[in-house]
């Protein structure tokens, strides 16, 4: 098959605008079956805000629960009806609350939301290509992310309730309708959702793969990749390595759930009576679950990283700091992140020391994870700072990466995890250092890419008081969580009330739900401002951040295709920022070397002897001049 | 301008199916995964108690049925040399005893499930290394369908006498895909042997 010279148009005849050119589009295929990867990216992202607020109204509802477990809402017993008898949640509604909260959370919004948006929106723009490898393919990745969301969502509209196990689905409480309201029909309808979201993702991951390692515009090596697309690039690797083994596990259960087989369930009695299933393990699940599931976090946080070292980097004023120890450390942490599974099954019995190796294997991938956190410090460490709302995500994410990566060596060690698992000290790590720093990643892509996107600018003061009242409130509901846990109280409890012990937690608890309160009102100045700035925001121009990438090259309106010429060529690295001898503080990794002679290093040349040849003769000339 | 421009440059990714062939491998390597997942399960369902296991000698149907799918992988080779040679007839003979070497890999597959529960190995079974075996076969088996449409999507652009590029495309992704799923077949088969 011939396959060089891709994007190599071979005519190039005159100049002008014509965007009513190649093709006739209507409402249907420009909005709605939309094949184009900008359009596409635009509806993960808006799906995937919805879910997101979907998923904080649900974890408002179960904060009420915990910060006032004996208090009576009659409203919550309009809008709820049975779930909700005498304006109190009921136990088994509040674990689907948490269940569903969870799920889509880490599944719908930090993971497709996040990696469907920018792996859409960046992958073609930044490395210079029309569009992805399958555009059609990409499509349907889109529409069954869309129907896993509505399915997912269904469940609350039926007389048994949403799944109820926890995001984790352990059998048997998963695999037993008796066993819990949720396990019935809701259950199912998890796992159809399920199925459709893997689909989608698949899909989309393998899109990804192909478009970097095959469609990269000329002079784009892997090298000179900005850091977003290495970060996507792994994400989707790791999704497609990962994923199907979620498949594997959930195929198990549906069999055990709707044919009778017995992988996971043994010797259970339920109300009584003997179950017919023996012989199962149900350890078997929580190896095929966490096979995904901890490669799945770092699916979530990978590109939440990549999107932080171009806006820090960018707004820095400076060259990313360790640009290949970056991409070696990515690299790093997707190899470790399929070795370290077992860090969340210690105490299930496990052989002490294969829970030795466990636990080096995951304090192993702490290192690559503090590289990248010196990196960013060091890109930080007297830049030309400029606070933009997207900047003051970025600086956020990091803060709450390191404050939860903390608390994740202290999990990883076996011993100490006896004590910690399950308890509040794990919900505190987890939505440190995933949800917090995922999401605030999420939203420095999206204050940052937003001109790009809607060719408007979001509003910077919205902007400021939507990152306080987040950062502040993210801190005060998680933190508190870690004291809570050290003192041994279990999570996902209804209430606790009944436990001497954890009586005197209800005051803490009626802290993070209001801090939860306000931080979720504050989300409503995002809001306003994303949709509001659509349509009303002040113009963007192409370029509005001065940074060096490709996609602001492309016109602030959107065509198909990107690049209304033919694609430019990329000549050097993404982070020449500041660079000395430069008249401005950025180079656009379109601009030749050629005509950048005052500024250019003998190691920008790659040992290409007539280029340095050329750059000293330059020189040696300008020399001559000053003198 | 411009217009004729990009209009060459998307005619260019149209044609250019290098990532579309791309995408039929980290297919593979999704379904790879795939049956890497059960048969680890496998390992470490049956590693749990010494009462787990095959614990039976598996039909020598398995042995016809192998041999289906090796000669089909022979046919698959021969029909895909045979459109590079611009021999469009037997590209399409062979494809056909391609299809119907699969179809027949697909009842014998079949009827090794009715030999097992002759020999009382049931899907439902407190051994679910027994159930192992149906899940192993049957998610083959759902394997099998897809490369069969693939093969018959290839014998319709043959037939309908399609631009040469694109039979050879639609013939490079069947023979990958079919290949595989024959290694595929003899990963999961001496697996199970070392097993029984
Ligand atoms: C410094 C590196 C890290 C270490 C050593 C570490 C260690 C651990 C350990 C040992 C657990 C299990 C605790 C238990 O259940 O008893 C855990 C839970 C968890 N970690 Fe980490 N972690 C690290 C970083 C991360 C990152 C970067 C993320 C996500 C982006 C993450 C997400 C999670 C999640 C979601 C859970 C809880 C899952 C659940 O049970 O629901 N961790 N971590
Ligand atoms: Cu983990």
């Amino acid at each position: 098959m011939s396959s060089t010279a891709i994007h190599h148009t071979l005519e190039h005849s005159g100049h002008g605008h014509d965007d009513h050119g190649h093709h006739h589009e209507t409402f249907l295929t420009k909005y709605i079956f939309s094949q184009d990867h900008k359009m596409i990216a635009k509806q993960f992202l808006i799906t995937g805000i919805i879910m997101g607020v979907i998923g904080m109204f649900l974890s408002i509802l179960f904060r009420i629960q915990l910060g006032w477990p004996d208090q009576s809402f009659p409203l919550l017993e309009t809008f709820l009806g049975k779930w909700a008898e005498g304006g109190r949640i009921k136990p088994d509604f509040y674990l689907a609350l948490v269940t569903i909260h969870g799920t889509i959370m880490v599944f719908f919004v930090l993971t497709a939301g996040l990696s469907g948006t920018f792996s859409n929106l960046l992958i073609p723009l930044q490395l210079g290509a029309r569009d992805m490898a399958s555009p059609f393919l990409n499509m349907l990745s889109y529409w069954f992310f869309f129907i896993a969301s509505v399915i997912m969502m269904s469940s609350f509209f039926i007389e048994s309730g949403p799944a109820s196990a926890g995001w984790t689905i352990y059998p048997p409480l998963s695999a037993v309708p008796q066993a819990i309201a949720g396990s019935g029909l809701g259950m199912t309808l998890w796992l159809i959702s399920m199925v459709f979201f893997i689909a989608s993702s698949l899909m989309g991951a393998l899109n990804y793969i192909s478009t970097i390692l095959n469609m990269r515009t000329k002079g784009m090596d892997l090298w000179k990749m900005p850091l977003t697309i290495w970060a996507l690039f792994l994400t989707a690797i790791l999704g497609v390595l990962s994923f199907p083994v979620l498949v594997a596990g959930v195929v198990l259960l549906i069999f055990d759930r709707s044919f009778g087989t017995s992988f996971y369930l043994s010797d259970l009695v339920i109300q009584g009576q003997v179950m017919p299933q023996q012989g199962g393990s149900p350890i078997l699940f929580q190896h095929l679950f966490w096979f995904l599931g901890h490669p799945e976090v770092y699916i979530v946080i990978m590109p939440a990283l990549g999107i932080t070292s171009e806006v820090i980097a960018t707004n820095s004023r400076k060259p990313i700091f360790g640009y290949h120890a970056m991409v070696y450390s990515l690299i790093g942490i997707t190899i470790l992140s399929f070795i370290v599974w077992g860090h969340h099954m210690f105490v299930t019995g496990m052989n002490p020391f294969l829970g030795g190796v466990f636990m080096i294997t995951t304090l192993i991938i702490a290192v690559p994870s503090a590289v990248k956190t010196f990196n960013y410090l060091a890109t930080l460490w007297r830049g030309n700072i400029r606070f933009t709302p997207a900047m003051m995500f970025a600086i956020g994410l990091v803060s709450f990466f390191i404050s939860g990566g903390l608390t994740g060596i202290f999990l990883g060690n076996a011993a100490l995890d006896i004590n910690l698992h399950d308890t509040y000290f794990v919900v505190a790590h987890f939505h440190l250092v995933m949800g917090s720093a995922a999401i605030f990643g999420m939203l420095c892509g999206v204050y940052h890419w937003f001109p790009k996107m809607f060719g408007r600018m979001m509003d910077d003061k919205l902007g400021y008081l939507h990152f306080w009242l987040t950062f502040i409130g993210a801190y005060l509901v998680f933190f508190p969580m870690h004291f809570m846990g050290l003192d041994g109280v279990p999570r996902r409890y209804y209430a606790f009330t009944e436990f001497e012990f954890m009586k005197e937690w209800l005051t803490v608890n009626t802290f993070v739900s209001w801090a939860a309160i306000v931080a979720a009102l504050g989300q409503i100045a995002f809001l306003w401002n994303f949709f509001n700035s659509i349509f009303n925001g002040k113009k963007a121009t192409q370029n509005p951040w001065q940074s060096n990438t490709l996609e602001w090259t492309t016109p602030v309106e959107h065509i198909h295709g990107n690049w209304p010429g033919e694609i430019p060529s990329v000549y050097r690295w993404p982070y020449d920022y500041s660079k000395p001898g430069h008249d401005e503080d950025f180079i656009l990794q379109t601009t030749p070397f050629s005509e950048t002679m005052s500024s250019n290093l003998p190691h920008d040349f790659e040992g290409n002897a007539e280029a340095e040849r050329i750059q000293l003769e330059w020189e040696r000339q300008h020399q001559a001049e000053k003198v | 301008m411009t217009a004729i421009t990009m209009k060459n440059s998307f005619e260019q990714d149209r044609v250019n199916l290098r990532p579309k062939k791309f995408l039929m491998w980290l297919f593979i390597i999704t379904s790879f995964m795939l049956f890497a997942a059960l048969t680890s399960g496998f390992i470490v369902y049956t590693a749990g108690d010494p009462s787990r296991g095959i614990k039976m000698l598996l039909p020598s149907v398995f042995n016809y049925s192998s041999v289906a799918i090796i000669l089909s992988s022979i046919t698959m080779h021969l029909a895909y040399k045979s459109a590079k040679e611009l021999k469009f007839s037997s590209q399409r003979l062979y494809l056909l005893l391609t299809l119907a070497l699969g179809v027949i890999f697909f009842v014998l597959q079949v009827s090794a499930w009715k030999s097992f529960i002759a020999s009382g190995v049931y899907f439902v079974n407190p051994n679910a290394s027994q159930s192992f075996l149906y899940v192993l076969t049957g998610t083959h088996l759902l394997h099998i369908v897809g490369g069969l449409a693939v093969l018959i999507n290839a014998y319709r652009g043959s037939v309908k006498n399609i631009v040469q590029y694109r039979n050879l495309f639609k013939m490079e992704l069947a023979s990958i895909f079919w290949h595989f799923l024959d290694i595929l077949w003899i990963y999961l088969y001496v697996f199970l042997l070392l097993n029984q």
